[in-house]
């Protein structure tokens, strides 16, 4: 595997009558294929650093480099945004066009994409957010999460390497954000895209292969997904929660059962119920 | 009662190819005191229900009392009626725009023209609730403050109209867990001590599970469920149906139950799970 956005002792600071420091020596590196959650409380630096990964930001200090590329680097904006698709939390400020597939059609025809191709890409990006029977409804008699899906299809689109989703599932019903996670799931594992996932919902990180932990613009905490909400003491000192099984496996064993503590679904608490029953 | 709907339905867009019919004959009475939730998927017609518990929407077909005035009634003055019921919409923060978080809590109570005195009350008394020290937050700009911050003095603006009903859309979008956390204690507090009736309207299945007294679930603009927390969540296949799930502990209690495992049928929060696995473990250890 390869990195395919690396930061080196990234600092960034909002200049103003009160600078404000969001991040504070920050170096990680997101591989090539990888499913990557990044959790934190209000104000912990987790969309500041996303608008890093495709120079929406660039350091105040230290480095971003995306496929080798220096965020520093100007003449190569296009290619870095191209490779980074960022989608944000409000619907509203992303869509432009007054019919869904024009506004999935933005990007790839911003970027000289042959008309045939553009179709495609639209009936594909489309599906793939199960929004095809909408294709050419207006957007603004959408719902928020029906309008956040189009938001999503118009980056697939654009078919970056990485997918940033900055909140983006926040404003969703569950079935709406069952549907974004299977969706970026799928694209994870079927496609091989690499995934970055900004969420205040931890059963949506728990689906993360690495979670990475910001407190005041610093790392905390990082490891695979079991590894950091295995941790939930920690995370609720640091304004965060642990899924509500995990929780239970912990009272659990300190009631005395022998169940692991790194517990995070419910089919995983239901096997190891079972096998302490069969003892018993 | 503060809220009585009888045989209420809307269409938007009515007469062109997007009509959509967000309300279908709701029938529902909220009494004093009561702390609602009201859940049900994007689009099944939440924002449009309590968009008319506070007059926003003025009811076409059917009818709508808040404290026995007839909403659909031409006299009816909608904007006393927004005094009795207080709306908080969805980023409410965004709606904020004043120097001072003192101004823009006071701007209701000012435009009503209340005695200086009056106000400063109901502003201490309204960032308290949102569990704000008023001290510490009264000069400061609301927009050097986190969002988790913003939110409740958006709130507190609302309470300092000290509505009868308090009705919040989506409250807790976007916070994190612990500022989610908070927010819920202090309504379930505000609920408590002030006896205010509070109708939240959420998708976490979780949060509702531990604030609200009874459960409405809206499908389609039609009620599919009312009642206390632990009986709808005893239909989650029903729930399931529509899209909705049910709070993670019952997701298990349910599958134990599968397994012929004897544990009830909902648990509402981490404890009663751990009591019902306890006890199963325990039964099985006399056997």
């Amino acid at each position: 595997m390869s990195a395919i956005i690396r930061m080196e002792g990234v600092s960034f600071t909002y200049d103003g009558p009160q600078p404000k420091t969001a991040l504070q020596g920050v170096s990680l590196s997101i591989e090539q294929g990888e499913f990557v959650a990044i959790v934190g409380r209000n104000g912990s630096g987790k969309s500041t650093l996303a608008k890093h990964f495709n120079a929406i930001l660039t350091p105040t200090s230290g480095e971003v480099w995306v496929d080798g590329i220096s965020t520093k680097d100007e003449a190569s904006l296009f290619a870095i945004r191209q490779t980074v698709g960022m989608v944000f939390q409000n619907p509203d400020n992303q869509i432009v066009a007054t019919v869904v597939e024009e506004d999935v059609a933005f990007g790839p025809e911003n970027l000289g994409v042959p008309p045939a191709e553009i179709r495609r890409r639209i009936d594909q990006a489309l599906a793939q957010v199960r929004m095809s029977e909408y294709a050419l409804h207006p957007p603004h008699l959408l719902s928020g999460g029906q309008k956040q899906r189009v938001a999503i299809a118009g980056v697939l689109a654009m078919q970056p390497r990485v997918l940033v989703l900055d909140e983006s599932t926040a404003m969703l019903d569950p079935v709406g954000r069952k549907e974004v996670m299977e969706t970026v799931l799928r694209l994870n594992r079927a496609k091989g895209m690499t995934v970055v996932l900004i969420t205040h919902h931890m059963d949506e990180a728990v689906q993360a292969q690495r979670v990475i932990v910001l407190d005041e613009g610093r790392v905390v905490l990082q490891g695979t997904n079991r590894e950091v909400f295995a941790q939930g003491e920690r995370l609720q000192a640091l304004g965060l929660d642990v899924p509500q099984v995990t929780s239970l496996a912990k009272s659990l064993k300190q009631a005395g059962l022998d169940v692991p503590t790194d517990i995070l679904t419910v089919e995983e608490m239901v096997s190891h119920l079972c096998r302490l029953l069969s003892k018993t | 009662m503060p809220i009585a709907i009888k045989n209420l339905s809307y269409v938007y867009n009515e007469g062109t190819p997007f009509a959509v019919r967000a309300l279908d004959g709701i029938t529902l009475s909220i009494n004093a005191g009561e702390f609602v939730g009201i859940i049900g998927q994007t689009g099944s017609g939440k924002s449009t229900l309590i968009q008319h518990m506070n007059g926003l929407i003025r009811p076409a077909l059917g009818q709508v009392f808040v404290a026995g005035q007839d909403l659909a009634d031409p006299k009816t003055n909608l904007k006393a009626v927004r005094q009795r019921v207080g709306l908080v919409f969805q980023y409410p923060e965004h709606q904020l725009f004043e120097e001072t978080v003192f101004k823009d809590v006071a701007f209701g109570p000012t435009n009503q023209k209340l005695s200086p005195e009056e106000i400063e009350q109901r502003v201490v008394e309204a960032l308290t609730w949102v569990g704000l020290d008023p001290d510490e937050f009264k000069d400061r700009s609301p927009f050097e403050l986190s969002g988790g911050q913003m939110r409740r003095v958006a709130i507190a603006g609302v309470l300092a109209m000290r509505p009868q009903v308090l009705i919040l859309d989506e409250p807790t979008a976007g916070l994190d867990p612990r500022g989610r956390d908070e927010l819920l204690d202090q309504l379930s507090t505000l609920h408590a001590k002030s006896g205010m009736t509070i109708i939240l309207v959420s998708h976490s299945m979780d949060e509702i599970a531990r604030v609200a007294t009874r459960l409405v679930v809206l499908e389609q603009g039609q009620i599919v469920a009312d009642g206390p927390p632990r009986q709808v969540f005893s239909n989650a296949k029903k729930l399931a149906e529509i899209g909705l799930g049910v709070p993670q502990v019952t997701e298990l209690m349910i599958a134990l139950r599968q397994r012929g495992l004897a544990v009830p049928p909902v648990a509402l929060t981490v404890e009663e799970a751990k009591q019902a696995i306890l006890a199963l473990l325990d039964g099985g250890q006399e056997r």
